[in-house]
Order: C-alpha cells, then sequence, then structure tokens
C-alpha cells in the first residue's frame, strides 16, 4: 500500500501536509530500534509546533511579570499579553472574552463549576443565584459516555447536595442516546454535563436535542468538548450550552492549562468555586466582594505563559481552517475504518463510518489485551493509548475492560494509517491467538 | 533478543496461557481485591494458613493461594507465576519474596542482587517488565494482592474484600 491517495475535498494538501509536519519536531524522531515515531496519540496530548515553544520562550525571556499588579513595564505588558490571548482563544472558541475563565485544563474546570455550585449549595446562594443551589431531589443528568473528569465531579456534587444523579446510555455504537432524553430529563432535572465526542467511542453528541430537552425544564447545560474543540469547528455560542470545559493540551497548546466557558449572563451570578487573591475587590477581616467573571473565578495567579502559548496554538489552528482540519482528520479515519473492516478478530467500540465522529479510534483485538496490543504496536514505533482511558462506564456498556486506541491530529499522514493497520494485523500472529 | 521478546519470554507466554492457581476456592483466611488503575485490569485472590503462628513455629505457612482476574500476558503470567513460587513457604520467607520482587521491579533493567537471582526463581523472567515502568504495575498487581490478602489472614479478618458497585 501506498501513502499517494489524493487529498480529498476540501483537506489538507500533500504540500500542506509536507509543510506542517516540519513544524512538529517531535515527529522527526527516531525510537528505539531506529523505527519512526508514528504518533497516534493526540486524543491524550497532542504534539506542539514550534511557534507554541517560540511564543513561550519569547514571553519567558522578555515579559515575564505578574499580571494585574504592579505598575512597571513588564507588568503592564504581560498583563496586556495575557488578556490578548484570552481575547483570541475565546474568539477560537466563539466566546467572548469576559466569558473565558482560565483553568488548569477540562478537569479543572469541571471541578471549578462544581465548587462554584457546592458554594451555591451552602446555602449563602440569594436572589438569581440560587439558580445554582441544587436541592435534595433535584437531578443532575450525565451520559455513560463521559471521561471520569466529567463524571466524578457531578457524582461528588450529588452527593453533597442530596441531588440525584441519572444517566443517559450510549447506543451500541457508543453514541450518546437522545432517545432517553424524555425519561432521563425530569422537571427536577437542573443540570446536565455531556460530552460532545467520546475519547473512547469518538462518537459525535447530538448537542441540539440535548440542549432542548435540558432548556425545557429550565436545567443548566455542561458540555465536555475536549475532544471535539480541537477537531471541529467549534462555536460555544451557537452550541447553545451554558457551559463548556476544553484543555488547550489537546490542541497543539501546553499543558496546564484549559479553560471554563460560560455564558455571560450566568458568570455574571454565579459564586466564585474557589477563593483568594486576584479575585477580590474589597477585602476586610470578616469578608470580601467579588471582581466581575472572568476575573472573580481566577483565584491566584494564573498560568500566563501557558496562556501566550495556547494562543500561539489557537492562532495555528485557525490559520489552516477548523473545516479543512476536519476534513483532512474524516479523510483519515474513514480510511483508518475501511481498513480496520477488513482485519479479522478487530472490532471498532464506537462508529464505523467516518462521518459524526472524531478521529478517536478505539479498539477491541480478540484475544490480545489492550496492554499486550500497545507494547507489540509500541516496539515498531507506533504511539497509542492502552487502557481504559479515563471513561470506564463506556467501557463496561461496550463489554470490556480497557481498549487500544488510536487517534489522529492534524498532521497524521495516510501512509502512517496504512503502516499501523499493517502492524496491527500482526499483533493477533504474535501473542498465538491465530497460527 | 528483541525487546518485545525480552518482555513476552516462552515461560511468560506459557503462563499466561496456562495459568496457575486461578480459580477461586472456599474457604479462605484471608481475600484482596486489587486494580491496575491504569487499565481496570482485576485480580481477587485468596490465601489459606496452614495454622496461626505458635511458640515451636513462630511463622504461618502460606498452604493455598488461588486467584482470579483478568488482565494481560504480564499480569496473568506474574499472578500465575507467584502462585507456585509461594505456595507451601512459611509466611516470613513469602514476605521476603515480595520484597525481592519489588526490588526487581525497580530495577529499570540493571543488574540485580544476588539475593534476588538466588530466589526468584521463573519469576525473574519478569526482569525485561522492569525496562518498561507502565507495565510494572501489570507484573506486581498479583503480588499487590498476595500481600493485602496476607495481612488480611495474619490479622483474623477473613471477610470478603471489597468491590465497587457497579462494576
Amino acid at each position: 500500500m501506498t501513502g499517494s491517495s489524493p487529498q480529498p475535498e476540501g483537506g489538507l494538501t500533500a504540500a500542506e501536509l509536507v509543510a506542517i509536519r516540519a513544524d512538529f519536531p517531535v515527529l522527526g524522531r527516531r525510537l528505539a530500534g531506529g523505527h519512526r515515531l508514528v504518533y497516534l496519540d493526540t486524543a491524550a496530548t497532542a504534539q506542539r509546533p514550534r511557534v507554541v515553544e517560540d511564543a513561550m520562550r519569547d514571553f519567558a525571556e522578555n515579559r515575564n511579570a505578574g499580571v494585574h499588579r504592579g505598575a512597571h513595564q513588564l507588568a503592564a505588558e504581560a498583563t496586556e499579553a495575557y488578556e490578548d490571548a484570552r481575547t483570541k482563544i475565546a474568539a477560537f472558541l466563539g466566546a467572548a472574552p469576559w466569558e473565558l475563565v482560565f483553568t488548569s485544563g477540562t478537569t479543572g474546570a469541571i471541578n471549578l463549576l462544581v465548587a462554584s455550585l457546592t458554594a451555591a449549595a451552602g446555602g449563602r446562594a440569594e436572589g438569581a443565584a440560587r439558580r445554582f443551589a441544587l436541592l435534595p431531589g433535584d437531578r443532575i443528568v450525565v451520559t455513560q459516555a463521559e471521561h471520569h473528569s466529567n463524571l466524578v465531579p457531578w457524582q461528588r456534587l450529588a452527593a453533597v447536595t442530596g441531588a440525584q444523579l441519572a444517566y443517559l446510555r450510549v447506543d451500541a455504537e457508543g453514541r450518546v442516546r437522545t432517545d432517553d432524553l424524555a425519561d432521563a430529563v425530569t422537571p427536577r432535572t437542573r443540570l446536565v454535563a455531556f460530552t460532545h465526542a467520546s475519547n473512547v467511542s469518538g462518537a459525535i453528541t447530538d448537542v441540539a436535542t440535548v440542549v432542548r430537552a435540558a432548556q425545557a425544564v429550565g436545567a443548566l447545560t455542561v458540555l465536555d468538548a475536549a475532544q471535539s474543540a480541537p477537531h471541529l469547528p467549534f462555536d460555544f455560542g451557537a452550541l447553545g450550552v451554558d457551559f463548556a470545559a476544553v484543555s488547550a493540551h489537546k490542541m497543539l497548546g501546553p499543558n496546564g492549562i484549559g479553560a471554563l466557558l460560560g455564558r455571560s449572563e450566568l458568570l455574571e451570578v454565579m459564586p466564585p468555586g474557589f477563593t483568594g487573591g486576584s479575585m477580590v475587590e474589597i477585602v476586610t477581616m470578616s469578608e470580601a466582594t467579588f471582581q466581575p467573571p472572568p476575573t472573580r473565578f481566577e483565584a491566584g495567579t494564573g498560568p500566563v505563559a501557558q496562556a501566550i502559548g495556547w494562543a500561539a496554538a489557537v492562532g495555528y489552528l485557525a490559520a489552516l481552517g477548523m473545516d479543512r482540519i476536519a476534513a483532512h482528520e474524516r479523510a483519515l479515519t474513514a480510511r483508518l475504518l475501511d481498513q480496520l473492516g477488513a482485519l479479522a478478530g478487530v472490532r471498532v467500540l464506537g462508529p464505523t463510518a467516518a462521518r459524526g465522529r472524531t478521529g478517536a479510534v478505539a479498539l477491541d483485538i480478540a484475544g490480545v489485551h489492550p496492554h499486550d496490543a500497545g507494547q507489540f504496536l509500541d516496539d515498531f514505533g507506533l504511539a497509542v493509548r492502552v487502557g481504559h482511558h479515563c471513561a470506564q462506564p463506556i467501557h463496561r456498556a461496550f463489554g470490556v475492560t480497557a481498549s487500544t486506541r488510536a487517534s489522529l491530529g492534524l498532521y497524521n499522514t495516510a501512509a502512517e494509517i496504512d503502516r499501523f493497520v499493517e502492524v496491527l494485523s500482526q499483533v493477533r500472529g504474535y501473542f498465538g491467538v491465530v497460527r | 533478543m528483541s525487546s518485545l521478546d525480552s518482555i513476552y519470554q516462552e515461560l511468560i507466554m506459557d503462563h499466561a496461557r496456562h495459568p496457575q492457581g486461578k480459580g477461586l476456592t472456599e474457604p479462605f483466611d484471608g481475600e484482596s481485591f486489587q486494580v491496575n488503575p491504569t487499565c481496570g485490569d482485576q485480580v481477587r485472590l485468596r490465601v489459606v494458613l496452614d495454622a496461626p503462628p505458635d511458640a515451636d513455629r513462630p511463622s504461618s505457612r502460606l498452604s493455598q493461594v488461588a486467584w482470579d482476574g483478568k488482565g494481560c500476558a504480564i499480569s496473568q503470567a506474574s499472578a500465575s507465576i507467584m502462585t507456585e513460587l509461594v505456595a507451601g513457604l512459611p509466611v516470613d520467607r513469602v514476605e521476603q519474596l515480595d520484597a525481592l520482587f519489588s526490588e526487581l521491579m525497580r530495577s529499570r533493567g540493571a543488574p540485580v542482587s544476588a539475593a534476588v537471582e538466588d530466589a526468584l526463581g521463573d519469576a525473574l523472567a519478569f526482569a525485561g517488565v522492569s525496562r518498561y515502568p507502565m507495565r510494572v504495575k501489570c507484573a506486581i498487581l498479583g503480588w499487590m494482592a498476595l500481600k493485602d490478602a496476607l495481612s488480611k489472614a495474619l490479622a483474623g479478618d477473613a471477610s470478603p474484600a471489597r468491590v465497587p458497585e457497579g462494576i
């Protein structure tokens, strides 16, 4: 097989792909045994283009200072760079700058939201803030497709408030079942938290239908966009959800930063989950008043260099165009699914057509444990993820404990897909499942 | 030997295909349930002691090990080889072997002490695994369960191990 298939309509050209790969130094890396790295683990963390590291180094070497304080020139430049980064990232995600709260990542964003709701439930919520106070007997709805980061925090909130936790099931392809909505979303439902795209099945959720059902009972909606915003055109405003959470490191950015997006009228009245420096106006020995959002939700010193790196990453993505990146990844996903369909003993844990899904493709290999499969693939330079990918319930729904996941990024090529399938086809033979 | 073959030695593959001591038995003196957090693999292991220690024989003897679980070739083979290695030994010797196996797993492929080489027998086959930190957890899963089940048995706690709801 060759990797010289024509580029699909609307995708990236072959010349662009060569140029893109040159921007990611690690892709040229040779691994043990002399194998060239084939990186198929972007859903765990994306590789970073040089411009991201350059932007962070430039900040560290020329402008590093505390933001939102200090009267000196560096402090002013750092503050401007930080807020400029916020504006660029928010625009990329379809949000206003004041709707973007910097967090440590998706997990940090959801936990911030849970901490804010916990503060509201603590009895101090007044007026509009009562919207965020859950009561015993209220309901929180999640889905079986959730990453642990959009499940365990809600289990905690349910335990703290006495609310009950219900969930939407997934269908045989790992897609969130919206036909469950009528039963699950009761009049007492106060919040629906769901994934935009599963990090296991890759299935994209019908967001509009879930939002409609939630809005019909006045429930808040929370979207885990960790696996969608890096791969699809993402427009927070158009999606109609109340909150969304993202991580920078899955979209070519650095670790340690992400965001909670929140509709401005909600952030205006939501109590802060974390308190301390930087987020207050007046502090006496007995009480404090809080700044407006997003600052109210950003206690402590923010991840300034990371924000600047993340802004460079979204600039890189925006220059290529998310629609074209999505078309490129969809074509590669179709090629992968097509070849996997011809492989005996390999089951795709997710939709088997490229439409309505991302390039996160989890596999169950008959007779071979994912850890063993991953070890075999690694020996040929193929980096995949093995395990439960922090999503045990959806694996249980598929009847397995763990899986082997290949996940695609904009820098992957058709030749890499072919190489992956070629090596994968030898796994069962090596472990003696087929002779 | 390729790096892959250094992990998946024939001995390991044999035990993975034909695990020893697999299948739970009753009664038992101590039970443990352990999970590998990265993949969700589980092992439930039970131990039977021959008698409580007394003045003549200061250590109980581990008369039986029985386990069940699902997991990769490494975790299954390790639990199997461990079972063969420790069954019938005095408890203090089992604890020594556990410490020596931990030393082997921490070796990162470097030469190990003579004590490790002399004591571990077939379990030395996991030396290759020690070079892969992500796989060490697989190899020690059974040993963790053994250590936990033994400590319960010695404390007189023969209650079933707690397993999370809905698993």
